[in-house]
């Protein structure tokens, strides 16, 4: 204090400290930042960073849901789920991609461009997103993969679940699944949630109408991971939803004994009851096998699909169009009478051909069928006859009649590959072709030829319909929409013969849609097409069933390719000599049995000929199949309550 | 005249430990035990590694701290230069003998310790200023011819750190220098020119800096520039401090840094650990902690009756403002990341080695209050 240098000190002493105060009020200052920084973060941006931070702290890995399943009538199976064995691979959790895929290849034959493939896949997602080396593994393959696993880091063997069908008896009416495509996230809204790796969506037929019910709901497992993606423990499983099971009205058994009857030949079966609409199958040929486009398609089976000129992979039965032939001569017929053109014992004469304005119009019988009535017109498929019915009826009465029937529009609901066919009329072909319709066209369209185009399906429920008397049905192949009105209407007058109430009030007590003026002229046709199959000198007499229990009514039909040229009539070229090509597809429908009726059955095949060589005698073993079975489905139908 | 020597040289035992500033004591006590616990999660829970040598390292300098404060502070004056010379060899050898971690030399392997010499160097360059501002006369302050020194003995540790490279460090160690510049009355005028010419050799000083600093500017600027990237650190902190809250997630429960989305947790980044898991509360409570040693030490430095012994604690306590603050800023995103422990809460030997002695030099400060020092 006292020393020489005192004053010195204090002075220094007292500037020390007033440059001490300077810092000290600045240090406040920053303090009070530092403070206002940490409400700032933990105060009032406290939700954002705790939502950050969750985000950070939770991964979730969705989990494709159970498939349902697709049984038929009597519950079987036809398009179930099978365990799969696959093998993932987490990139971040591999330490030495190349090394791993080398030692892959040599466990699982991979080849090297699958390799690059999933090297290519790799870089495009994020490293813990797995990719799926090998999609379906067999046990053997499988379990060696779990026997090296421990060299392995990074691979996960995964048993998950995977469409199948028994078999391809059904393959087009069940469609087919297969990957999710880009295009399918877009057009489809229930997708966007689903989009999990390895799920499979439907394509086509049953699989794709049921898609959004039969998919289920997506799980997810919800993971803590740490800041290099490792999970590091589960918080949460959902296991998702499996997706709906669908009982069909197909009997399995019908459509396998069907599909190996179609074996090898280009043609389609449609089967449906004629009261409810049940369609009990539905087959389609030459088939394809849907297992092969669960795992994605080879390539080889694939072109082979595309190159075949039998096209199988298209359902003749929904999306074919063929001109229904003489198979719509019930319908002219049936038009006709209910418009009073003619009475079923008006004749006209057949003399092999008529000419119109100078055009020839040829019958199938070269040499002409002498005098024909409305019965020997259906029951040999006079072709004059209903020349000369189809010009005095008119085509847009006739196009009237045969859309009731069901002809020019779709079956089912939301088949994507069903079409609606075509039934002309004046009207349709000035707005479709902008032309004035030709009387000609009349008279081809009376034999159902020219624009005429329909589906095998729809020919059947046309012959369903007059079947069951000439009552609207709507055709189901899901299960569990009841609608039973007709079968119970039936039973009631059978119970009630003396029933007072007249017969119109009667129908629509049961709610049902009659499609003609008056039943007599449907019973008309019935015996005509009886006549038909079961007397001789009608089209299908050859292949009828003379069991009473089995008989059955039809009528055949063959749909023209090519015209003949008057060359070829002259000569009397039989079908089978042409060029397959050139063939006419053979038709043919019928309802069995005839006195009590319970099936409709329509058959074609494409370049078979004509329809009572070629499509009758399949029609013939199919209705003693489906009639043999009738028993069982009754007393399956009656267990739910139905009428019979 | 003089006050005799004897009058403070005989103080004994009982009257010293008498003397000792218990409140600061007693705080960095409790930051140490806080510090201890902070390490526990780190670990994950466990009496692991970190947190065993961390707590063996508080202790061994918790009683270094009392050893040097119980020497008389005219023994620190006297050695102030030696010591300074000392550490200066020390980071010499580290530019030859240096051990390299990361991309940068920064340790001297010791045997039982890697000793990080910058770090002591912060307190090294106090205390040679100190005793050099203290031993010139106030007219010779602002002396040309005076400034030689102070400039010489600033700028070479700092070159020799900066090249390390430890671009933290050696801004560090210059702050504290500075600081005793200041306070014994260097011209704000030459602050000034000093300050205009770091600016002109700015662009510069950025040519000599490597890639990884040159970006960690850049990312400081603008964090989302590369999230995954350098720009992680400062996100992960920011979200790791914003998500505790008020209240925090709770001890052990840091989702940050458990999951180790946290980078450098034990060191640069315990006070976000800390912060995630105890919340608002939590940080003020270590923040208020280091505002009582803070202003322990300044309130030294007003009761200390000689100049060296104030320039010392004042600026003492200010570069300890600077670590707490550049640290702190660091983690809540205010300041680039350059690498500054927290004092006593971060993990690292010659850091705890560092602050334990220069408070140590406080306490003696303290305890020798009357003593002059010459």
């Amino acid at each position: 204090m006292l020393s020489p240098g005192s004053g010195n000190t204090v002075i220094k002493s007292k500037l020390i400290s007033r440059r001490m105060f300077l810092i000290t009020a600045a240090k406040a200052i920053v303090m009070f930042g530092l403070v206002g920084r940490l409400i700032s973060l933990q105060i009032n941006q406290a939700t954002k960073y705790k939502s950050l931070s969750d985000k950070n702290r939770f991964r979730e890995w969705k989990l494709a849901p159970e498939r349902g399943a697709i049984k038929d009538f009597f519950d079987i199976e036809i398009a179930s789920n099978e365990p799969l064995y696959q093998v993932h691979l987490v990139p971040e959790n591999a330490k030495d991609l190349d090394n791993l895929f080398v030692r892959l290849k040599a466990i699982l034959n991979i080849t090297d461009k699958k390799v690059s493939y999933l090297k290519r896949v790799i870089k495009k997602q994020k490293p813990w997103e797995p990719v799926i080396v090998s999609e379906n593994l067999d046990w053997a393959d499988f379990s060696k993969i779990n026997l090296f696993l421990h060299e392995l880091e990074g691979v996960e063997p995964i048993v998950s679940v995977a469409r199948t069908y028994p078999d391809n008896s059904s393959a087009h009416i069940l469609g087919y699944v297969s990957q999710i495509s880009a295009k399918d996230l877009q057009t489809k809204e229930y997708l966007q949630d689903l989009a999990v790796p390895g799920m499979a969506v439907g394509k086509t037929g049953l699989e794709r109408k049921l898609d959004e019910q039969i998919i289920g709901k997506v799980g997810y497992q919800r993971y803590e991971v740490n800041a290099f993606g490792k999970r590091i423990r589960e918080i949460k499983i959902d296991q998702g939803q499996a997706g709906k099971n669908f009982r069909t009205t197909l009997d399995y058994d019908v459509q396998k004994f069907t599909a190996e009857l179609l074996k090898d030949k280009a043609a389609a079966v449609c089967v449906m009851d004629v009261y409810n609409g049940d369609i009990v199958s539905l087959v389609s040929s030459p088939t394809f096998e849907p297992n092969q486009f669960v795992h994605g398609l080879d390539k080889k089976y694939w072109n082979s699909l595309i190159k075949n000129e039998k096209k199988p992979l298209g359902n003749k039965a929904l999306s074919g169009l063929y001109p229904p032939g003489s198979t719509i001569k019930t319908l002219v017929a049936l038009s006709a009478l209910e418009n009073k053109i003619i009475r079923p014992l008006d004749t006209f004469r057949c003399k092999g051909k008529i000419e119109l304005y100078g055009e020839k119009f040829h019958c199938w019988e070269k040499d002409g069928h002498g005098i024909v009535n409305l019965r020997k017109g259906i029951q040999r498929s006079c072709d004059v006859y209903f020349y000369e019915v189809a010009r005095k009826l008119g085509v847009d009465r006739l196009s009237e009649t045969a859309k009731r029937f069901g002809l020019g529009k779709k079956v089912l609901s939301d088949f994507i590959e069903e079409r609606s066919g075509v039934v002309p009329n004046t009207k349709w072909k000035k707005k479709f072709i902008g032309q004035n319709w030709y009387l000609g066209e009349t008279l081809h369209s009376g034999i159902g030829q020219g624009y005429f185009q329909s589906t095998p399906l729809q020919l059947c429920l046309m012959t369903a319909q007059i079947a069951n008397g000439g009552f609207e049905i709507k055709p189901r192949i899901i299960f569990d929409e009841r609608n039973d009105n007709l079968r119970k209407y039936l039973k009631y007058k059978n119970d009630n013969p003396n029933e007072p109430l007249p017969t119109d009030l009667l129908v629509s007590n049961f709610d049902l849609k009659p499609l003609f003026k008056n039943q007599e002229h449907i019973n008309l046709i019935k015996d005509a097409m009886f006549s038909s199959s079961n007397e001789p000198g009608g089209t299908s007499y050859r292949h009828r069933l003379e069991d009473p229990n089995f008989t059955f009514a039809g009528k055949t039909g063959s749909s023209q390719i090519k015209r003949f040229t008057e060359a070829q009539r002259e000569a009397e070229v039989k079908q089978e000599s042409l060029p397959y090509k050139d063939r006419d597809h053979a038709l043919f429908v019928a309802f069995a049995p005839y006195k009590n009726p319970q099936y409709a059955i329509s058959v074609l095949v494409e370049h078979g000929g004509s329809g009572g060589k070629a499509a009758a005698p399949i029609a013939k073993k199919v209705i003693k199949k489906v009639l043999e079975r009738h028993e069982l489905r009754r007393s399956v139908n009656n267990q739910l309550g139905e009428a019979v | 005249m003089f006050q005799p020597r004897s009058i403070q040289s005989s103080l004994t035992l009982r009257d010293k430990i008498l003397s000792i500033d218990y409140v600061l004591v007693f705080s960095m006590l409790i930051l140490g035990i806080t510090s201890m616990f902070a390490m526990y999660s780190t670990d994950g829970g466990e009496f692991k590694y970190h947190t065993n040598s961390h707590i063996l390292r508080f202790f061994v300098f918790f009683v270094m701290f009392f050893l040097v404060s119980l020497v008389q502070i005219r023994f620190w004056h006297g050695t102030s230069y030696l010591i300074y010379f000392v550490i200066f060899i020390l980071l010499l050898g580290v530019k030859y003998f240096g051990l390299t971690s990361s991309g940068s030399k920064r340790w001297l392997d010791l045997y039982f310790m890697n000793l990080q010499p910058s770090e002591l160097m912060k307190i090294g360059l106090i205390l040679f200023l100190a005793k050099y501002y203290h031993r010139i006369s106030i007219e010779n302050i602002n002396s040309i011819r005076y400034l030689f020194i102070p400039i010489t003995v600033l700028v070479a540790p700092i070159i020799l750190v900066a090249t390390q490279p430890d671009l933290g460090t050696s801004i560090l160690i210059a702050a504290g220098g500075v600081v005793v510049a200041w306070l014994a009355g260097v011209r704000a005028k030459f602050f000034m020119f000093s300050g205009v010419a770091m600016i002109a050799l700015l662009p510069v000083a950025i040519s000599f800096l490597k890639p990884y600093q040159k970006s960690r500017i850049l990312t400081f600027l603008n964090p989302e520039r590369d999230p995954l990237g350098a720009g992680y650190q400062i996100i992960q902190s920011k979200i790791a401090i914003g998500s505790g809250g008020l209240f925090g997630k709770g001890f052990l429960n840091g989702s940050q840094s458990y999951l180790d989305y946290l980078p450098e947790k034990h060191t640069d980044f315990i006070f976000t650990l800390f912060s995630e898991e105890f919340g608002f509360f939590g940080s003020l409570f270590i923040l208020l902690l280091y505002i009582i040693i803070i202003y322990r030490i300044i309130r030294t430095g007003n009761i200390t009756r000689s100049n060296f012994g104030k320039l010392y604690c004042y600026s003492f306590a200010t570069a300890f403002f600077f670590y707490v603050v550049v640290n702190m800023m660091m983690v809540l995103g205010l300041l680039p990341i350059v690498g500054s422990p927290l004092p006593i809460m971060s993990y690292g030997g010659s850091s705890m080695m560092a602050i334990m002695f220069g408070l140590g030099i406080v306490m003696s400060c303290k305890i020798y209050k009357d003593t002059p020092v010459n």
